[in-house]
């Protein structure tokens, strides 16, 4: 029974992490009808920003609550950038173009990153960017102490408060997208950008600000991820990113609520079919789900169907 | 005589919507039919329904007598329906040529081992299907455009292409959605002219979608009319025409004369067709520039 | 006419192609420096990467991440058969011989397991459209890897080693003419042009009487064998077999040669193919930048000129007249008299 419990927690833990990052697909998925295969390494670009910036502040030597904040959020806002910036440079000019040229210069930024941050640091910077293969650890940005104890089950404290903030942001989110003006205009370029365009809404602004909420959520869950697991490398966004758009298939790719729920439920699953099989078949198992999802509801759990015209 | 089509009260229904219900079509081999109707009556719906993009969702639809329902389109096509497309739907990097050609091995399976091995069963064919596919060319007067990119085809070539593609299926049945749909006067009477020659060269049914109510009555032996996905009136051309309901339905009943009549005290009038009763007209001349037809209302 | 004779003369002469590369390779062989020819190798299984790739990608219009997968399976494959073979001399022949026998038919085996593997992926994904089908033939891809890590029988995640080296510019002549034949002959045939009608309009070839499913899932098996093909080569040229090489990166390095000398032209995937083998073996110095260079040329390609090289055209449409002009804009309907759109 203990067993459960912990799985049923640690799946909880992860499966935010997978809802984060998948928001930011089904989002851009929705207004872009874009896979952004670089989402996964923004994720990964939004954890180095945090270490970057508890670097700057001292936030490993003596950390503080302020000081979580200011690093967090720093992340969000650099991740925010980041993402503001691809869209701009490699995604804008191909609004026309045929889908795949899209994906494949997605695939190519995805790329660029990972090995970008895979060069050696630059001597003159002051700052050790690009951190280079080797993995960096990321301080500790709350003491916090050792985990609750609950019913035999391991809950540590940085699973609870990583639990609590993902909530509050994916609230966070629900609000903006559902009772926002700019969530409106989310949606409606989402059904249909050249309509959108004609009824007045700026198309290419809601898309940068759907970019930057997306980044912004990948780099909050990478700095949770960070947190339970310090240890970082530049190819460290690769799996979550390709597992969190399974979630976001899941769930059905476009829809929100979608995100979430496949996050959670992607999450959940990993933990209990690894806990209880054959534990190195882990990475298998996302794109097992994947497969069977496309194969026997391909809309996902709450995607619509779309009926093409002849 | 079984009938080269046949559709027995087809309906296609979209989640609430009803684009199409109780839809029956009879097509002997070498009719030509007109399906006319104002927009989103549900013609191309009828089209996608025969042509296997949609199951219908009720009733069912006939191929020489053999059930189609629920087959992928590519199994409709080999038993014999052909379409083009309302929006042209070419293959436009593809040769004018090549167009047909991928038509002319309507069915063939597989093959790829003797396309990899060039084996002389496999020349022989594609000496074969290049004939043919000149052939269907020439029907269409696009010879002269034979290795032109589809896609630079001037508009009404591109139309007639697509007619000689869906030819090429060697089909019993060839349904056009909207063949003359952008071209001008003269290209419509040629189009006219051809679509009848080719239904007496091939001996094939033709079902054609027109907005051109020139083109449908002159082409057309028989046409039926939906709106709102319901067959409101089918017959001879001469007949539809002047059937109140189909002026109403594309053009409003702005265009249909109002008279009233006096019904004399204790007759009951019982709305069948074809029943008769004694009444007086009253009413005024009818003005020279209104359709001349008459509706009566019931009050 | 399909008489006995007849059939038979005609699969002979499918085969002169080949009886004319391996007399040449034959002879050039011996010729070369070790460096070269290793660089030529690598090219030759980059081009039969390229090329079957390109059938699926290209001529059919299906975006593929997985073809790495099907290397891992070849290579898996054909490794297991020479390694079973390795001590074993069969009856009657020189071993020299009978090494290459066993490779001949390691090479034949692995086609034939790659292609089915092809098939059996093929016939559910294919069902698939643009995004989501790349997305699961990655994830298949994936899976066959992490199959291949957990299974002990295939040598678990240090892979099989030890494979005797048998690649050779010969074998690898042979296979690289094979492919673009094969890829040739495809896109001459009236199969070939079914797959071309699929990539431009999947639903009218379909109305059209073309099965789709059927030709596309028949084009990802083909164009499987020939990756298997690929990895069973290039598994006996560096004697290992590792899931480790045959990840995403791998596939997505053919999908980068494929792009680059445009989706569609066989002559722009050997050309895009042998100019990325030579200018990476060139790069050798700078390992490091190697895939920042690699991404940020996929980049600026997409960007830029993102039919390739060539497009869809071969290298011989080059000479060939050029495309007339657009016609002018029809001022009442904003079309140009070719039909198309306002500009």
């Amino acid at each position: 029974m203990t067993e459960l419990l912990q799985h049923l927690v640690n799946g909880l833990s992860l499966g935010t992490i997978y809802a984060l990052i998948a928001l930011g697909y089904t989002m851009v998925y929705g207004v872009l009808k874009l896979i952004n295969f670089a989402h996964g390494d923004v994720y990964m670009a939004g954890g180095f920003a945090g270490y970057y910036v508890a670097g700057a502040i001292g936030a490993g030597d003596r950390p503080s609550v302020l000081k979580a904040v200011v690093v967090t959020l720093g992340a969000m806002i650099l991740s925010g950038l980041l993402g503001l910036a691809i869209e701009r440079a490699a995604y804008r000019p191909l609004r026309a173009s045929p889908r795949l040229t899209a994906l494949i210069t997605a695939i190519g930024v995805s790329f660029l990153l990972e090995y970008g941050f895979q060069l050696q640091p630059i001597a003159w910077l002051g700052v050790p960017f690009p951190p280079g293969p080797s993995p960096r650890f990321f301080p500790d940005l709350l003491e916090l102490g050792p985990p609750f104890e609950l019913a035999g089950v391991s809950v540590s404290k940085i699973d609870v408060i990583g639990f609590a903030v993902a909530i509050l942001l994916m609230l966070g989110l629900q609000f903006i997208v559902y009772r926002t003006r700019l969530g409106k205009a989310m949606r409606a370029v989402s059904f249909d950008p050249r309509v959108a365009g004609l009824m007045g809404i700026p198309v290419d602004r809601v898309i940068a600000w759907t970019f930057f909420l997306g980044s912004a959520l990948a780099a909050a869950a990478a700095i949770i991820s960070a947190s339970r697991m310090p240890r970082i490398d530049p190819l460290f966004g690769l799996m979550p990113g390709l597992k969190a758009f399974v979630a976001a298939v899941l769930g059905g790719i476009g829809s929100v609520p979608g995100a979430m729920a496949g996050g959670l439920l992607l999450g959940l699953t990993e933990e209990y079919v690894a806990g209880y099989t054959v534990s190195s078949f882990r990475d298998a198992i996302a794109f097992t789900v994947l497969i069977l999802v496309l194969l026997v509801r391909p809309q996902g759990l709450f995607g619509r169907t779309t009926v093409e015209k002849v | 005589m079984t009938p080269a089509l046949e559709l027995r009260a087809v309906g296609m229904t979209f989640g609430g919507l009803k684009a199409l219900s109780a839809f029956d079509l009879s097509l002997q081999a070498g009719e030509l039919v007109g399906l006319i109707g104002p927009n989103g009556a549900g013609k191309t719906t009828a089209f996608n329904a025969v042509t296997g993009v949609y199951a219908p969702t009720e009733g069912e639809v006939l191929v020489g007598g053999e059930r189609v329902n629920g087959l992928r389109p590519y199994q409709i096509c080999v038993r014999g329906v052909a379409r083009t497309f309302q929006n042209i739907r070419l293959f436009r990097e593809l040769s004018a040529l090549d167009n047909v050609r991928v038509a002319c091995h309507a069915g063939a399976k597989s093959g790829f081992f003797d396309a990899l091995f060039l084996t002389p069963h496999h020349r022989a064919e594609e000496r074969r299907i290049l004939g043919r596919a000149d052939e269907y060319l020439a029907v269409m007067g696009l010879s002269h455009r034979r290795d032109e990119l589809s896609r630079n085809l001037p508009y009404g070539e591109q139309r007639r292409l697509e007619i000689a593609r869906a030819l090429a299926t060697g089909p019993r049945v060839l349904c056009l959605d909207e063949p003359a749909a952008g071209m001008n006067a003269s290209e419509k009477v040629e189009l006219m002219a051809l679509i009848r020659s080719i239904r007496d060269r091939f001996g094939i049914a033709v079902l054609v979608i027109e907005h051109d109510m020139r083109l449908v009555m002159g082409v057309s032996e028989r046409v039926v009319v939906l709106d709102h996905g319901v067959t409101i009136a089918h017959g001879t051309p001469e007949e539809v025409r002047r059937d109140p309901r189909v002026i109403e339905a594309y053009l409003g009943d702005a265009y249909l004369e109002e008279r009233q009549i006096e019904l004399p005290p204790g007759s009951s009038v019982s709305p069948t067709r074809g029943a008769s009763f004694p009444a007086t007209i009253t009413a005024a001349a009818p003005s020279p520039n209104r359709a001349a037809a008459t509706r009566l209302r019931f009050e | 006419m399909t008489t006995a004779p007849g059939r038979a003369a005609g699969v002979l002469l499918g085969f002169l192609p080949f009886a004319v590369a391996l007399a040449a390779l034959a002879v050039l062989q011996p010729l070369l420096p070790p460096t070269a020819t290793i660089v030529l190798i690598n090219v030759g299984v980059n081009v039969v990467l390229a090329v079957s790739l390109n059938v699926v990608n290209g001529f059919t219009g299906q975006f593929s991440l997985g073809h790495a997968g099907f290397m891992a399976v070849g290579a898996y494959t054909s490794a297991k058969i020479t390694l079973a073979f390795a001590d074993v001399q069969l009856a009657f022949l020189p071993e020299a011989v009978s090494d290459q026998l066993v490779f001949a038919v390691a090479l034949a085996a692995s086609m034939a397991v790659t292609g089915l593997a092809g098939f059996v992926v093929g016939m559910p994904s294919l069902r698939l459209r643009g995004d989501y089908l790349a997305i699961v033939t990655l994830g298949f891809g994936e899976i066959i890897r992490s199959i291949i890590e957990n299974v002990a029988w295939l040598g678990g995640a240090l892979g099989l080693s030890g494979l005797p080296r048998r690649t050779n510019v010969v074998w690898i002549g042979i296979s690289a003419v094979a492919t673009v034949i094969m890829a040739r002959r495809l896109a001459g045939s009236t199969q070939g042009r079914a797959l071309f009608a699929i990539r431009e309009d999947e639903v009218a070839a379909e109305a059209m009487g073309v099965d789709t499913t059927g030709y596309k899932v028949r084009a990802f098996a083909i164009s499987a064998a020939y990756a298997g093909l690929a990895g069973a080569l290039s598994a006996h040229l560096i004697q290992l077999a590792t899931p480790g090489s045959y990840g995403f990166i791998r596939s997505m390095e053919v999908v980068v040669m494929v792009v680059l000398g445009g989706l569609g032209s066989i002559t722009g995937s050997v050309i895009a193919a042998a100019l990325l083998t030579i200018s990476l073996e060139g790069l050798r110095g700078f390992q490091e930048y190697r895939m920042v260079v690699y991404a940020l040329l996929l980049v600026v390609l997409m960007l830029t000129r993102p039919q390739g090289i060539l497009g869809s055209r071969e290298l011989w449409d080059l000479w060939r007249r050029p495309r007339p002009p657009a016609n002018p804009p029809l001022a009442s309907t904003g079309e140009d008299g070719n039909g198309e759109g306002a500009a």
